[in-house]
């Protein structure tokens, strides 16, 4: 499907940007996340209404009613010169899914925030995440006042694959932000070499 | 009481007051400033949000483009001094990713830009990029 001169004069070769999403419920916190570790910007999108399924949204009558405004946010962190680290929250509502698979694809990883006092609201994002088998580590924001649970407990109430990590985390704070980020950049480094490391066993 | 409520003011629109306002929405369709494509052409799916965007080094300055919109000389302008993503531009234009998706794929076709390849899924970084990376958040 890519035509591969189309990048036959790629520019400079030595830039490299990665991407991370930022997934969960409403209001868990993900715009928080991304504002805590880096400077975050509004983004819209404006995507034509086909796109989004006739079946949520009635058409008919409509000759072409034609597009609808997706906003979400997004940040970027500098690491040096020529490798930038993106990290794009991604639209809640249902109705948007869509959006993730062109968000997704070619991500270095996912965040998934939870709150454990409404947990299934992530269910959807790991879902999402462990059938397109993309790495992410699940972070569970502490909100001040809700109970605190350990680790394995929220791993074994989402039914995560082993190896999966959950991190506690403070959105709001920035080692804490931090932390999450570098979790799950080691999770996907140690995915990609488990990966590799199958294809050469595979006769 | 509020000086803005005083009774000249009811039912009379203050000089200057427009019957929509900044919630309304922008005033031009999205896509008018596309000429009402939607559609980037062939390489639409190669914008991705984190595709770097840079000036062709070969192409002539933007003066020499009569034909291009203010909207395709703004994003040229905003990949001027260093590549930006695509996500960059579209903030930075202050306009959807739809849009700016199509006016790059105007400038890829006249030889104005040209675009970074996204990192496969496939072909992840090497350890020492991703060792960077940990590096580099460990130190912000």
């Amino acid at each position: 499907m890519a035509p591969e001169r189309f990048y036959a004069d790629s520019g400079d070769s030595t830039a490299l940007a990665l991407k991370i999403l930022v997934a969960g419920g409403f209001g868990v916190g993900k715009t928080t996340l991304v504002g805590s570790v880096s400077e975050i910007r509004p983004l819209r999108t404006e995507e034509r209404l086909s796109e989004i399924g006739e079946s949520v949204d009635d058409t008919a009558g409509v000759d072409r009613k034609t597009t609808t405004t997706v906003a979400m946010d997004f940040g970027r962190i500098t690491i040096r010169s020529g490798l930038s680290l993106y990290l794009f929250g991604t639209p809640g509502q249902a109705r948007f899914w869509f959006l993730w698979d062109e968000l997704s694809f070619g991500a270095l990883g996912a965040v998934v925030l939870a709150d454990t006092r409404r947990l299934e609201d992530c269910f959807p994002a790991v879902d999402f995440f462990e059938h397109r088998h993309i790495p992410f580590v699940v972070a569970v924001n502490c909100f001040p006042g809700a109970r605190s649970y350990g680790a394995h407990d929220v791993s074994r109430a989402l039914d995560l694959d082993p190896g999966t990590p959950v991190v506690l985390c403070d959105a709001r704070d920035r080692d804490s932000g931090k932390e999450v980020l570098i979790r799950l950049v080691e999770y996907a480094g140690r995915r990609h070499t488990a990966r590799l490391l199958d294809s050469v066993a595979q006769p | 009481m509020n000086a803005d409520e005083g009774p000249e003011g009811v039912g009379r629109p203050r000089p200057g007051s427009h019957w929509y306002d900044a919630e309304a929405g922008p005033v031009v369709r999205p896509y008018a400033m596309t000429g009402g494509r939607t559609d980037p052409g062939p390489n639409a799916a190669h914008f991705d949000l984190i595709a770097l965007v840079a000036l062709d080094t070969g192409a002539p300055a933007p003066g020499a483009y009569t034909s291009l919109g203010p909207e395709h000389r703004a994003l040229l302008e905003l990949c001027r001094v260093e590549a930006q993503s695509v996500a960059e531009l579209a903030t930075d234009a202050d306009l959807p990713v739809g849009v700016v998706r199509v006016l790059l794929g105007d400038l890829l076709n006249r030889g104005c830009i040209r675009i970074s390849r996204p990192v496969p899924p496939a072909h992840l970084p090497d350890e020492r990029i991703l060792r960077e990376v940990i590096d580099g958040l460990r130190a912000l």
